[in-house]
């Protein structure tokens, strides 16, 4: 298993590293690097000072290493609009849109897997049909309309939250400001929250209900209803723990998407976070935040991933045997 | 109507008029039509068929497992004593994997692969038996020595991917054992595996069916199987038993022109050199089936006759009855 | 001897070609009809957009901003109704819909139209030359999918700049991957068929074999998938409008609509977003109900 770990963390360097090129290509070579990085209202003087200290007037290969070098040392520029660190905004930014992305995760969840259990189980019924149904609705709505509609109806005609912005934080081991524990703050998530937990919420209908429906077709459902087993267990152990296992998969790659979805959701309601901050500065033009936001967000997919891959590897004893042979 | 095979002992399990039907758009498919059978206290019974012959249909239909859009018209199945399809759904679960139980054919696909042994096993006691789960694990191991796995204590923390498919059939064997049931009803269980493991498994269900008097139904396509194993036979076609009697009698002097169709389309009853005798046509659709013999499209001696279903009627030795006008020995009474 | 017996089935059926049938499957589910109904609907609107507006909201000359946030139903200065309310602007809400649906419609369809044919030839290509080739470009497809599409759109903006043309180029290098994908897939499965080695025998050239014998048999799945990518496209563009960051304002999509209605929701004024957006749901609710009916009909597994 630690083998496993380990060559998979270095397959992710590696990809890190690929990605980091591709970045540096894109913002030094493809784009013009000047722009992206200085200040469009310096002066000449302003220029030329920031051309030699970023060391853009040297070769390539000599820029991309100074691009790495600082990127190790947690250096990815200054922010135009704010003039602090670009990647210290971002983790300012961060535990707000990962707050947003766990609580939504947790909606999906909570909700999705029982009800698709549900759809599954009697797929002819009421419930079954109008669950599929509304998960095509799920699909289908764009998430900044749905996000528009929730706050028309609950914060402007029912009045029961508010529409916009993240309320009082409390800090979480004394360090990292979260809203869910007080009150006001998650009455400030809820709607939020649910709104991006959406797209996610009729997926995991749509696939728990899938694999529900192709599980109640093998052979070993039969057997345990042959050995005299309760349906509850029959269902609740013996179907469960089979589609547990590409579900998980999905949650955790999904959990990537959502951290991009959320640019929206952050800037419907405006929360303040990663998202919000992205669009901000591409109307800004705020270029070192946007490639300090890229990295991040690679950073934290490959990372998403890796888990993932360990996480599938766990709970499925057919892949866990024998990738500790090979 | 019940043709007694006199049974040496009396009867575990009494089958009569079974009819299981499946209402589908299409139409309805006749899987169990009219079955009636009796097996007797650690009696083996060969139930033999080709697919779609309604054996398999018959073995889920005694164990209740029969889904929508199937349903057990009517018949009865009584279980020493008991009347199975009087009972409500809890108490026919109580019966399943403890009174009677049911070994499938495809070990692959019958063992969950995500579960260990040992859960898979344990479960099947718990479900049943008020024990401690340590008792359980205990009795579990026990039985996964009794069909001859070794290292039964690793084993059971293993997963089923992890056996070969005669290992996990045996494993299936010892779960359908565990609470000693009355009644065993084996699925084609040697179909899936190698020949060689075919030949062992066999001795093994055998000798512990045996040791502990349990009952044995075990449904085949192949006579050959049948032929060293059983002590009854009852031959299907087409959702119907056309054939009873003791093996002997059956394979030595069959009444039923399918089953001497069958009997002579074994490589090893023809000659060498000459071509293969074989039964012409094919197993009909069991959609809609018209009235009549099922098999009188096949058969060499049909006559206006067989366009009523005949009934079963004793036929040629003692205990053999048949379902046919133009038997291939004589009709009793 | 007897002869085979005739296995009970349907009553045969009488010849038809493979399109008829797949409309007559099609329509045999009362939702995909309605659907189509729909989309058929949405699209005509899109079309005649000019000739049954009551006004013509683009015209300077014909907007009074005295006309401005009024309520659905309010009475128009030339007789007639503002049936669906105004914007800021004095703006027909009506009208603005039906240019608006105009502008999302040919976005999403031009979008999802390049993007096609170069999905497709790259993932043909790849599929049949095989090789580094097409490990190289099933690597890029396959990073590619990892994002999520919104970010590649943004960050292809904010590089490339803001305009029409900007946006149509992320749609489609967002989109391009799926077709490529899929294609491929189809392509992998389809070139070991008997066909193709008959073709390769013929001595025909890999041009004439991939477009002329691979490209028909790998077309069903690449309809449905299509299809969905032109709701998705839509979708895509209106949310990029939203946030500013999509279609310019001489072009207002119904995105931009919506966007333009954003701030006065607080202030009880719904209409100006409301209305856009369920345009905007009804183009694309009826493009997926079409293409979760054309996915099952086309699919060669479910075929009786």
């Amino acid at each position: 298993m630690l083998v496993f770990i380990i060559r998979r963390s270095m397959q992710s360097v590696v990809v890190l590293l690929v990605m980091s090129l591709l970045v540096f290509v894109g913002v030094y070579a493809i784009g013009n690097p000047i722009d992206i990085l200085i200040n469009p209202q310096a002066d000449q003087a302003e220029r030329a000072q920031a051309i030699a200290s970023l060391g853009l007037d040297k070769p390539l290969y000599a820029q991309y290493f100074t691009f790495l070098s600082g990127a190790l040392h947690g250096d990815l520029g200054k922010s135009f609009v704010h003039a602090t660190s670009a990647l210290g905004l971002i983790l300012e930014r961060m535990p707000a849109t990962m707050e947003l992305a766990i609580s939504a995760t947790l909606i999906a969840v909570v909700l999705g897997i029982p009800l698709g259990l549900l759809a599954g189980l009697r797929p002819n019924g009421v419930a079954g049909r109008s669950i599929m149904a509304g998960s095509i609705l799920g699909f289908s709505l764009p998430t900044f309309w749905v996000g528009l509609m929730l706050i028309m109806v609950f914060a402007v005609e029912l009045h029961w939250l508010p529409s916009n912005g993240r309320g009082p934080t409390t800090l979480l081991f004394g360090l990292i400001p979260v809203s869910f524990m007080s009150w006001d703050g998650l009455k400030h998530l809820v709607l939020p929250a649910t709104n991006l937990a959406l797209f996610n919420l009729a997926l995991l209908i749509r696939l728990t209900r899938a694999g529900t429906h192709e599980a109640l077709l093998q052979d070993y459902v039969k057997f345990a209803r042959a050995k005299g087993l309760a349906n509850s267990r029959v269902i609740g152990v013996h179907v469960l723990r089979n589609i547990l296992i590409p579900i998980v998969t999905v949650i955790g790659l999904q959990f990537g998407a959502l951290i991009g979805f959320a640019i929206v959701t952050e800037s419907v309601f405006a929360w303040p976070g990663m998202g919000k901050l992205l669009i901000d500065s591409i109307n800004f033009l705020d270029r070192p935040v946007i490639v300090a936001y890229l990295l991040v967000i690679v950073f934290l997919f490959i990372l998403i991933n890796l888990v993932v891959d360990i996480l599938y590897s766990a709970l499925d004893p057919r892949v866990r045997i024998s990738e500790s042979k090979g | 109507m019940i043709t007694s095979a006199d049974a040496i002992t009396e009867p575990v399990l009494e089958v009569d008029g079974l009819r299981t039907h499946f209402f589908t758009k299409a139409g309805v498919v006749k899987a169990v039509d009219d079955v009636s059978f009796s097996v007797g206290r650690g009696e083996v019974l060969g139930l033999v068929g080709e697919s779609g012959s309604g054996k398999s249909m018959t073995g889920y239909s005694l164990m209740g497992l029969i889904d929508p859009p199937g349903k057990i018209v009517s018949g009865s199945i009584v279980l020493d004593g008991i009347e199975l399809r009087t009972l409500n759904a809890e108490q026919q679960r109580r019966m399943r994997g403890n009174r009677i139980a049911m070994i499938f054919q495809d070990p692959m696909m019958t063992l969950n692969p995500v579960l260990r042994i040992d859960v898979q096993m344990i479960e099947a006691i718990l479900a049943h038996k008020q024990v401690t789960p340590a008792a359980a694990r205990l009795r579990a191991r026990d039985a996964l020595s009794k069909v001859g796995i070794a290292s039964p204590d690793e084993r059971l923390l293993a997963y089923p991917h992890q056996f070969s498919g005669g290992m996990r059939q045996r494993v299936a064997i010892a779960i359908a054992m565990l609470n000693r049931p009355d009644l065993i009803i084996a699925d084609e269980p040697t179909t899936a595996l190698d020949v060689t493991i075919q030949g062992q498994i066999l001795y093994e269900i055998q000798t512990l069916t045996r040791e502990t008097g349990t009952a044995l139904i075990w449904i085949t396509h192949d006579l050959s199987v049948i032929a060293g194993l059983a002590d009854r036979v009852c031959v299907m076609y087409a959702g119907r038993i056309v054939e009873q009697g003791t093996c002997e009698e059956v394979l030595a002097n069959p009444a039923h022109p399918y089953t001497r169709g069958l009997l002579d389309s074994v490589p090893a009853n023809n000659e060498r050199g000459k071509r293969l005798k074989q039964i012409p046509g094919m197993t009909p659709s069991l959609l809609d089936l018209p009235p009549g013999c099922p098999f009188r499209e096949r058969c060499s001696r049909t006559t206006e006759a067989c366009e009523v279903s005949p009934e079963m009627r004793p036929a040629g030795g003692a205990g053999q009855s048949v379902r046919c006008f133009h038997p291939l020995v004589p009709v009793h009474g | 001897m007897a002869s085979p017996l005739p296995v009970a089935n349907a009553p045969a059926r009488s010849v038809q070609t493979p399109a008829q049938r797949v409309a007559a499957d099609f329509l045999a589910n009362p939702v995909a009809v309605f659907g189509l109904g729909l989309l058929v609907l949405v699209v005509l609107a899109a079309l005649f957009a000019p000739l049954i507006s009551p006004q013509n909201p683009y015209d300077l000359a014909q907007l009074d901003v005295m006309d401005s946030r009024l309520p659905p139903g309010s009475p128009a200065p030339n007789g007639g109704h503002f049936w669906l309310g105004t914007d800021d602007q004095g703006r027909d809400m009506l009208s603005a819909i039906f240019y608006g649906l105009r502008i999302s419609l040919a976005v999403g369809v031009i979008s999802t139209v390049c993007a096609l044919v170069i999905g497709l030839t790259m993932g043909l290509t790849a599929a049949y030359f095989g090789g580094k080739f097409e490990t190289l470009v099933m690597r890029i497809v396959d990073i590619q999918l990892s994002f999520p599409a919104i970010l590649i759109a943004l960050i292809l903006i904010a590089v490339l700049g803001q305009g029409t043309g900007k946006v149509i180029t992320a749609l489609v290098t967002v989109q391009w991957a799926y077709y490529a994908r899929t294609v491929r897939s189809a392509a992998l499965v389809e070139k070991r068929r008997e066909y193709m080695e008959a073709a390769r025998c013929l001595a025909l050239s890999p041009s004439r074999i991939v477009f002329r014998h691979l490209l028909p048999n790998c077309l069903p799945p690449m309809i449905v998938v299509a299809t969905v990518q032109v709701a998705a496209a839509i979708a895509l563009e209106a949310t990029l409008s939203f946030l500013g960051l999509g279609l310019p304002i001489t072009e207002p999509s119904l995105g931009l609509l919506i966007a333009n209605g954003y701030q006065y929701l607080l202030s009880g004024k719904y209409w100006i977003s409301f209305f856009p957006g369920i345009a905007l749901l009804l183009t694309i609710v009826s493009i997926n109900l079409v293409a979760d009916q054309l996915r099952d009909v086309l699919n060669p597994r479910l075929q009786k």
